[in-house]
């Protein structure tokens, strides 16, 4: 692997203070040090933000904070998040290993990058790994692709679990900058679709750090998550669905849902939402939601299955969460 | 002193056989297991002689001529010692049991991964930077990679009729005609395949992770251009090989070359990928196969008709039809292999060779037959078994499926099943039953072992033998101490080193059966020097518990020694007996499985087996080799396959995040019965192969389980959500 230098700063400012543009903060690095491995990422520095007292779950007004080195499996244990926000619990727990959960951070969770075996095969053009090469998935053997928010450019898929809770959640995250400004962004602005620059995949830029995700209190009570994989653990999600409700007499008032398995980046679709609220739950609405989820996909050879999958997924999800 | 011996008929009376409730048979851990567990066994990568360099193997990102643009600068990288591009480095990984040197050369590459060039450094991190900053241009003509554009092989072509198939198949009461397909699959063992080369003047030390070390000595030898003596390997651990290490492979050669070249031993690993891309991998298949009945379910004809691949220049074609050949009767038969020439990574034997794909597609097919007949799947087998190997007429050396068959369903409580799929329903879920056959040839390779016996009355069995995960240490050492009447902790166990007599090595599920009977073999010579010495016959002599008793005369082993060691020989040789007759091994799996009519997971819920394997070594270690299987045959019914990029023929999915072997959360309780068969044509030992057995059956239980849940039949394998879903309406 590349030469690199590697610090482990006490304080956000001095991490970053240390990084240059090319650097590379890390947390768990369950994900960047297997990239860097295959020099797929070739940072010239590592960050090392273990040491930021970053690692710490508050209550704060209108929801709670997870600091952005909170590993996967202590978030998943936490008692307030499975009791008020038990649908992320569920989604971390879906996701990896054990092992893999113990090691990795809220933060990296968010920023980790995709699966499409092209992007991590440094021999094939990528778009995303190599701007302007090409895209070698396109044409390929797909099966963890995207079939929304894709672009001619790119179809890699967002890998996340967490994420795709956390935007069921509406959650926001917390960027902080050298000057110490600090900024909250909803996840809907923090990533980006591929469009013709698939390699800037997030809003941050370079000499900004993310200190942590805040959690508003949810909109609903009924939480459900929803994973299919090709295995019954350690496998990437096929669809995945993220439910959070709330139901009054007998009717739906508010419903938020997000979508792994689908998208460039964790997926949610508000005319769904809308759809559904006021509205009693039936399966002729159910299936309607479906018809409107995956009106825009682009469904390659391959991915084909992954119409019907999300639509039989997402109607089970909302019949559990309005039972 | 060597006692050789020759399976050419059923058992010899002048030989020993072993006692009931010895040694031999008692459910024992491995002796090497805590060794292993504790990190104090040593394999081959963690040899770390003085001046130790690290080569990496750089793959071809296209196929055709090879060049390196920039080898020169890559050779100034600080810490860079070699960038080595020799044509002796080989293509692939050799087939098993070649013995000679597999196809060389680096200027050309004949499929994308081929390795081309090996870069050496001081450190492991500087030579995998350094080759990855190697460039690759390959130039050349497309080539054909998808088997539908392939060339046939005339050469490879395997055809063998019986009666008039095309009579039978127009003339039946009851048809089935379906075509299935199978990925290409992957071994995947844990050790990834390493090398440790060291020079001595002209001599050379590997240590490797290798099966069969008498044929990988000849091949690396060949390979180097030198003579075999000069070839010292060793591989006294081996963390799994299922086929893949069979052959010499391409980080031994390179390693060995560059050494050379540096005066300083070199290590080369292998990268996980390179685990898939450089070695050899089971070839897809696609099987039509074709089955008339009567009503009654009698089979009147049957077909099967495979097509495979492999790289132009590899003499191997996946044995599809090897399991049917025997399993069932039919007077009418056509069995037809085609191969053609891809330019995708070389195949070759992955565990179960043949039958893990062809009898489980069969075993599909006879579902199929069960269903259209009306006919019970356990009877419609039990019906068609044949008195002999059909076309052959060759007696079974031994026919337990019936037996395997019978007790299986009678403990998995299968006659509790309705008749018609789609009857059980848990919410989401749809239950089901399946089962199926499962058949293996069995297979004798050449051994020799030395057992040496100490003056103090311990012994050491001595052969070039591996131990692959598989038990060996512990069942050798368990025959021993039954051959020579001494307690199995008396008795140490040294293997996999070239210096010691040729063992048959791992493979073919031939192992414990050849190389154990050798072992056997070398301590009846050792009984007979003791008879001879104690002045009566070795059919008379008795030895336990350190002592050997004739008559009223019992002695010591020291007291009889006197002071000197003692040692025999023992050779095996397959003989007569695989022309006289048709020698198996034979099972029967069940399978409980609940289908997601939401999103088409599949979930095994019961998977027991049934097994007669001759006679059992080591209860626990034979039962570990059929999990095993048992859970091979999942991860084939249902999550494993290669994807290859349809337009240069590319493994894509070649880690193991995205090449899916079952993980624990896939495997439920795998229930196994172990019935005793003393097949008289194995041999003193009456042992038989065991490890690839599980595979060939529980697959097509699985699927023929998804069926009878939830009424899809997967013909495509793996069954994968997708594919299910496809079927559910």
């Amino acid at each position: 692997m590349r030469p690199f230098d590697y610090h482990r700063p006490e304080t956000s400012n001095d991490a970053l203070n240390l990084a240059d543009e090319e650097a590379a903060f890390i947390g768990g690095g369950t994900n960047l040090l297997d990239l860097m491995k295959l020099e797929v990422m070739t940072p010239d520095q590592l960050v090392d933000i273990n040491r930021l007292g970053l690692d710490q779950i508050d209550e704060v007004s209108g929801g709670i904070r997870i600091g952005a080195t909170v590993r996967n499996s202590d978030l998943a244990d936490d008692a307030r998040i499975r009791r008020n926000w038990s649908v992320l619990s569920r989604a971390l727990l879906a996701g990896a290993s054990p092992q893999l959960r113990n090691r990795a951070t809220t933060a990296g969770n968010l920023l980790q990058r995709t699966r499409c075996p092209y992007f991590q095969d440094i021999d094939a053009p990528c778009n995303k790994r190599v701007p302007g090469s090409g895209c070698a998935a396109i044409g390929g053997e797909l099966r963890n692709h995207a079939v929304l928010g894709t672009s001619d450019h790119c179809i890699a898929l967002h890998p996340s679990d967490m994420a795709v809770a956390m935007r069921a959640l509406d959650a926001e995250v917390i960027v902080r900058d050298a000057g110490g400004g600090t900024r909250t962004t909803a996840l809907v602005e923090f990533y980006r679709l591929p469009g013709d620059t698939p390699h800037i995949e997030t809003t941050l830029t370079p000499g900004e750090l993310i200190t942590g995700v805040h959690l508003p209190v949810p909109a609903g009570d009924r939480q459900v998550y929803r994973k299919v994989r090709d295995r019954a653990s350690y496998a990437f999600a096929l669809v995945s669905t993220a439910a959070v409700l709330r139901m009054e007499n007998g009717k739906i008032v508010s419903a938020s849902l997000a979508f792994g398995g689908l998208g460039t980046m964790p997926w949610r679709n508000e005319e769904i939402e809308a759809l559904l609220t006021g509205e009693a739950p039936s399966n002729a609405l159910f299936d309607k939601a479906g018809e409107v989820l995956m009106k825009e996909a682009e469904l390659r050879e391959g991915l084909e299955f992954k119409k019907p999958l999300a639509q039989r997924v997402l109607k089970a999800v909302l019949t559990e969460a309005t039972q | 002193m060597t006692l050789d011996y020759q399976i050419d008929g059923p058992e010899n009376e002048e030989l020993t056989k072993p006692s009931q409730g010895g040694p031999l048979g008692a459910d024992m851990e491995r002796r090497d297991g805590r060794d292993k567990v504790t990190g104090s066994a040593c394999y081959a990568a963690e040899y770390r002689p003085k001046g130790l360099l690290h080569g990496v193997l750089k793959r071809a990102p296209g196929t055709g001529a090879v060049r390196l643009s920039n080898a020169e600068d890559v050779g100034t990288i600080p810490g860079v010692r070699l960038v080595l591009q020799d044509e002796r480095m080989i293509r692939n990984a050799a087939q098993g049991t070649a013995g000679e040197a597999p196809v060389q050369g680096v200027s050309k590459a004949e499929y994308v991964g081929q390795p081309v060039a090996l870069v050496v450094a001081e450190n492991f991190e500087t030579a995998w930077h350094a080759a990855n900053r190697l460039q690759i241009s390959c130039e050349g003509a497309s080539l054909p990679v998808l088997p539908e554009n392939g060339e046939v092989d005339d050469d490879m072509q395997e055809e063998a009729i019986t009666g008039e198939p095309a009579t039978a198949f127009s003339d039946a009461e009851v048809f089935v005609d379906e075509t299935y397909t199978t990925p290409a699959l992957t071994s995947a063992p844990m050790e990834p395949h390493a090398a440790v080369a060291e020079w001595h003047g002209d001599r050379l030390t590997l240590h490797g992770s290798l099966q069969m070390l008498r044929y990988n000595r000849l091949e690396l030898a060949d390979s180097l251009g030198i003579e075999p003596e000069k070839v010292r390997l060793r591989a006294p651990f081996v963390g799994g090989g299922f086929g893949s290490k069979l052959g010499i492979s391409a980080d031994c050669v390179a390693a060995a070359l560059a050494a050379r070249e540096l005066g300083q031993p070199v290590r080369v690993v292998q990268h996980r990928r390179q685990v898939f891309e450089v070695n050899t991998r089971r070839s897809e298949t696609r099987q039509r196969i074709r089955l008339a009945a009567g009503r009654d379910g009698r089979l009147t004809g049957l077909g099967h008709e495979a097509r495979v691949s492999n790289l132009p220049g590899e003499e191997f074609s996946e044995p599809v039809l090897q399991g049917s050949y025997f399993a069932y009767a039919a007077p009418n038969r056509l069995l037809r292999s085609d191969l053609v020439r891809l330019n995708r990574p070389a195949a070759g034997s992955v565990r179960a060779p043949g039958e893990a794909v062809g009898v489980t597609v069969f075993e599909v097919a006879m579902d199929e037959l069960a269903g259209k007949c009306g006919i019970d799947p356990v009877k419609l087998r039990l019906r068609n078994l044949p008195e002999a190997e059909p076309g052959s007429d060759r007696p079974f050396s031994s026919h337990r499926l019936a037996d395997c068959l019978t007790k299986g369903r009678d403990s998995f409580g299968w006659d509790d099943r309705p008749a018609e799929p789609r009857q059980r329903r848990e919410g989401e879920w749809w239950i089901g039953t399946g089962m199926a056959a499962a058949v293996r040839v069995n297979m004798v390779m050449p051994a020799e072992a030395r057992v040496r016996l100490t003056p103090e009355g311990r012994a050491v069995v001595e052969t070039d033998m591996t131990d692959i995960g598989t038990g060996t240490y512990s069942i050798l050492g368990q025959i021993a101490a039954e051959g020579l009447g001494l307690a199995v902790d008396d008795v140490d166990v040294c293997l996999g080193d070239t210096d010691l007599p040729a063992g048959s090595g791992s493979g073919g599920s031939f192992g414990a059966a050849s190389t154990g009977t050798a072992v056997w073999l070398a301590c009846e010579e050792i009984r007979r020097e003791i008879a001879g010495r104690m002045g009566c016959d070795a059919q008379e002599l008795t030895l336990s518990d350190g002592h050997a008793a004739c008559g009223n005369d019992r002695r010591s082993l020291p007291e009889v020694l006197a002071g000197e060691p003692l040692s025999g020989r023992g050779k095996l040789e397959p003989g007569e007996a695989l022309e006289k007759v048709r020698q198996a091994t034979w099972g029967a799996v069940f399978s409980e499985v609940a289908v997601n009519d939401v999103t088409g997971e599949v979930r095994v819920r019961r998977l027991q087996g049934t097994f007669a394997v001759g006679r059992v070594l080591n209860q626990r270690t034979a039962r570990s080799q059929a999990q095993g299987g048992m859970t091979w045959g999942l991860g084939l019914a249902l999550t494993e396959g290669m994807a290859h990029d349809r337009r240069d023929g590319h493994i894509v999915n070649r880690d193991l995040a995205e090449y899916h072997v079952p993980v624990n959360a896939d495997v439920p309780h795998l229930d196994v019965h172990l019935l005793e068969d003393l097949d008289p044509w194995a041999g003193p030992l009456a042992a038989k192969g065991i490890g690839e057995l599980g595979i060939c059956g529980s697959g097509s239980a699985i699927l023929n389980a998804i069926h009878h849940a939830c009424g899809v039949r997967i013909r495509d394998l793996p069954a994968t959500p997708d594919r299910i879903l496809s079927g559910l309406t």
